[in-house]
């Protein structure tokens, strides 16, 4: 993986200095909220309902057991001992105090981290492929390109205070793993016919109050050009994008109102004076990066038919079938490490989940890991003779659960237990849909299915693209949640459509188990639950879910949405507006 | 007072911001040293082109192309930030600097914050009128927040990868 140079490790070094000399100025109310607001954001502190939350950045998802490490070490030493993996491929912690914030940067910098640019109206966190450098299907590994970008966004001058956030991502593979037709920007590294690398570019992706599905603005950017053209289409967005209305703010909307031939042609008009000139890149630097993703020294094995070795572990097998990925060197596999163990929250873990999954990536995995952005963790490069006992040691600590892509395999936000914007709960939700479908024969059955929960129209959990998304609204302070079906990611990407009225926390399991009668009653063989809704259309699950009167389990949600209003504040300035 | 070429000095030109009721053909442009809205030069520019001094300034809604093939006659340029989070007018110095090749002071106006300013000095400005409740000796030290940079803009026209033998020292 990319190491720091003393350039890399300079900078991080002066931003650390830069943000802690911001956090005295706004303890001593030289800075007002107002002004310091931006720059915490820019650091990747945000205010939440019960104390600050630090988003830290892994590029493009990769990290190394001793940065994995560190995370631990933050939980337990700043927060309450466990933190939140998420949708681009960051990790969160929810129980920062701002005096913190500067120390936990400084002990991230020391193992080559940082959280800047996690949020604020600026180039954010470049996330990539999970499976970047081991897939099958892979054309190009993006890893290096992705590390390229990273560099060039990172304090960059003109893009610091866009009209709103700005999100890339990227892929090298045949199948989109990286939704990047969901991403203001959207890479695909593909060669031409003579065999060149280049960039397939989308523009104006995203999800959040207006979902809209990427439109290609150019078919091939070669390499070389990658920043001039991208700085280009964000300069464009820069100066022209609306700032009058933050709900219109982000490039989609600029893209649908000039069109995509005029947002073509400004960003060709802009990049004809940069293209060719010294932002171009080089040979020397694309190998200087490209020589720390080399691939890890394999051993020369065959393949190998783990399952039989393991005669009547049915335990085992599932989790080989759901929780282990081909990997394109003979011998070895890649593993997806759950973190959707029903009860936990999707996406949490403890510091002691941390330490396992690192020193799971060093016994291994060569000690790397990635997150994904549905959430869980992948140790890329294993050995198919080491997947048993890796299953065991896994399963030790709750991250062995055999359910990737399927129904309980839960993308979802904080929602309304930790954040400010949410209208209501996630994560009780995902747990009380987890108790209801816990027969892992029956999940098994329905197979393949992305159920996506956002607590609000941000849609951080991507609930657009589920193949069930679901929505948390608020009606007179009540949390109430929309249902959409047929959203999904990948090469085929599509916006869910809702099914119609919103329904109440205890409805959903019933909802969604109507939804999934439809699916089985209808299915052809192999179909996915995606692939009936596509061929059927929504009418018929619309009209089996609203046939007739849907039960609220009142207990299922429980009493602990009136507690969290009231929330365990620290004895802190400065800490939430809602109390 | 305000900052210029790196270090607080004495400064005697004036900013004309348009009240109400004003109106860019008909407004009165004081004598002296003035730094006049691009409205008011465009309404009025038979008479200003004949004087000696004259400056102009931008709001971030507009943009550095609309003084093309004027930017000679003007011995100070001026953006406006109305909110220090109003991105535009990095972009709109980018292209002077950049695209038009002007080479006079560019002056950076109103919510101009201590933290703003390594990016603001990046992109071109030169000068700069801080928010007159901030200490302009604390908003000077911004400049200086940062020793190196990954990419270019106009203060420096090369990115790091071609300007220094980058790696991991072994």
């Amino acid at each position: 993986m990319y190491r720091y140079d003393q350039f890399d490790h300079q900078m991080v070094a002066e931003r650390v200095a830069q943000f802690r000399d911001q956090v005295r100025r706004r303890l001593s109310n030289e800075l007002t909220e107002d002004e310091f607001r931006v720059l915490r954001l820019q650091n990747g502190l945000y205010m939440q309902i019960h104390a600050y939350m630090l988003r830290i950045a892994v590029p493009y998802g990769l990290l190394s057991a001793a940065q994995m490490r560190m995370f631990a070490h933050i939980a337990r030493k700043y927060d309450r001992d466990y933190g939140h993996f998420t949708t681009r491929q960051n990790v969160q912690f929810n129980w920062i105090k701002l005096p913190d914030a500067p120390d936990i940067l400084a002990d991230l910098a020391t193992v080559e981290m940082h959280a800047t640019q996690t949020s604020g109206n600026c180039i954010r966190n470049i996330t990539c492929d999970e499976f970047a450098g081991v897939a099958k299907d892979e054309i190009v590994d993006p890893r290096p390109y992705a590390e390229i970008l990273r560099q060039w966004s990172t304090f960059h001058p003109e893009f610091a205070y866009l009209p709103r956030k700005f999100k890339f991502s990227m892929t090298g593979a045949m199948t989109d793993r990286a939704a990047i037709a969901v991403h203001d920007v959207g890479l695909q590294v593909v060669k031409n016919a003579r065999g060149e690398v280049g960039f397939r570019v989308l523009v104006g992706g995203g999800l959040g109050r207006t979902p809209v599905i990427g439109t290609e603005i150019c078919a091939f950017v070669p390499w070389q050009h990658a920043i001039t053209y991208l700085e280009s289409i964000v300069r464009v967005y820069n100066e022209h994008g609306r700032r009058d209305n933050m709900y219109k703010a982000r490039i989609k909307i600029l893209v649908k109102e000039i069109g995509i031939e005029e947002f073509r042609r400004q960003v060709e008009a802009d990049w004809k004076f940069t293209k060719d000139g010294p932002c171009t890149l080089t040979v020397e630097e694309l190998e200087r990066v490209a020589a720390c993703f080399t691939a890890p020294s394999y051993e020369t094995l065959a393949d190998s038919d783990v399952a039989a070795a393991q005669p009547g572990n049915t335990a085992f097998a599932n989790w080989l079938q759901r929780n282990v990925k081909p990997h394109k060197v003979s011998g070895y596999a890649s593993v997806v490490l759950s973190l959707k163990k029903p009860g936990m929250a999707p996406g949490d873990a403890t510091a002691q989940q941390m330490e396992a999954a690192a020193e799971l990536a060093e016994r291994f995995s060569f000690g790397e890991l990635r997150i994904t952005h549905e959430q869980n963790l992948v140790l890329a490069d294993v050995r198919q003779a080491d997947l048993f006992t890796l299953w065991q040691a896994a399963t030790e600590r709750d991250m062995a659960t055999p359910n990737i892509g399927l129904l309980t395999d839960i993308i979802s936000c904080p929602g309304g237990d930790f954040c400010s914007l949410a209208n209501a709960r996630s994560i009780p939700l995902a747990r009380a849909i987890a108790a209801c479908f816990d027969n892992f024969d029956f999940l098994h059955d329905i197979g393949e299915l992305d159920l996506n929960i956002s607590g609000c129209v941000n849609a951080c959990a991507h609930h657009h693209i589920g193949h069930i998304g679901i929505l948390g609204v608020d009606k007179d302070g009540e949390e109430w949640y929309q249902v959409s079906i047929g959203g999904a990611q990948g090469n085929t990407s599509s916006i869910g459509k809702i099914i119609g009225k919103s329904f109440k926390f205890g409805q959903i399991p019933e909802v969604i188990a109507r939804l999934l009668q439809v699916y089985v009653d209808e299915r052809f063989d192999d179909e996915r639950f995606i692939d009936t809704v596509r061929r059927l259309g929504y009418e018929p699950f619309k009209a089996y879910v609203y046939a007739t009167p849907v039960e609220d389990d009142a207990e299922l949600a429980g009493p602990i949405y009136d507690l969290l209003k009231q929330g365990t504040p620290y004895e802190l300035p400065y800490y939430s507006p809602r109390f | 007072m305000i900052i210029k070429n790196k270090t607080v000095v004495e400064d005697d030109w004036r900013i004309l911001r348009l009240n109400e009721q004003d109106a860019p053909d008909s407004v009165s442009v004081p004598s002296g040293k003035v730094i006049v809205p691009l409205k008011v030069w465009q309404a009025q520019r038979d008479t200003l082109k004949t004087r000696a001094e004259l400056g102009v300034w931008l709001e971030s809604s507009e943009t550095a192309e609309d003084l093309q093939g004027d930017i000679a006659r003007f011995q100070v340029i001026a953006v406006d930030f109305p909110r220090f989070a109003d991105g535009r007018g990095y972009s709109i110095a980018y292209h002077l600097r950049e695209r038009l090749g002007y080479q006079g002071e560019l002056r950076a106006i109103g919510e101009v914050l201590r933290d703003q300013m390594f990016y603001l000095q990046r992109v071109g400005f030169d000068a700069f009128v801080p928010r007159p409740d901030k200490d302009i000796h604390e908003v000077l030290k911004g400049l200086s927040d940062f020793s190196e940079t990954y990419q270019a803009s106009v203060d420096q026209k090369v990115p790091l990868f071609r300007r220094v033998h980058r790696g991991v020292k072994v």
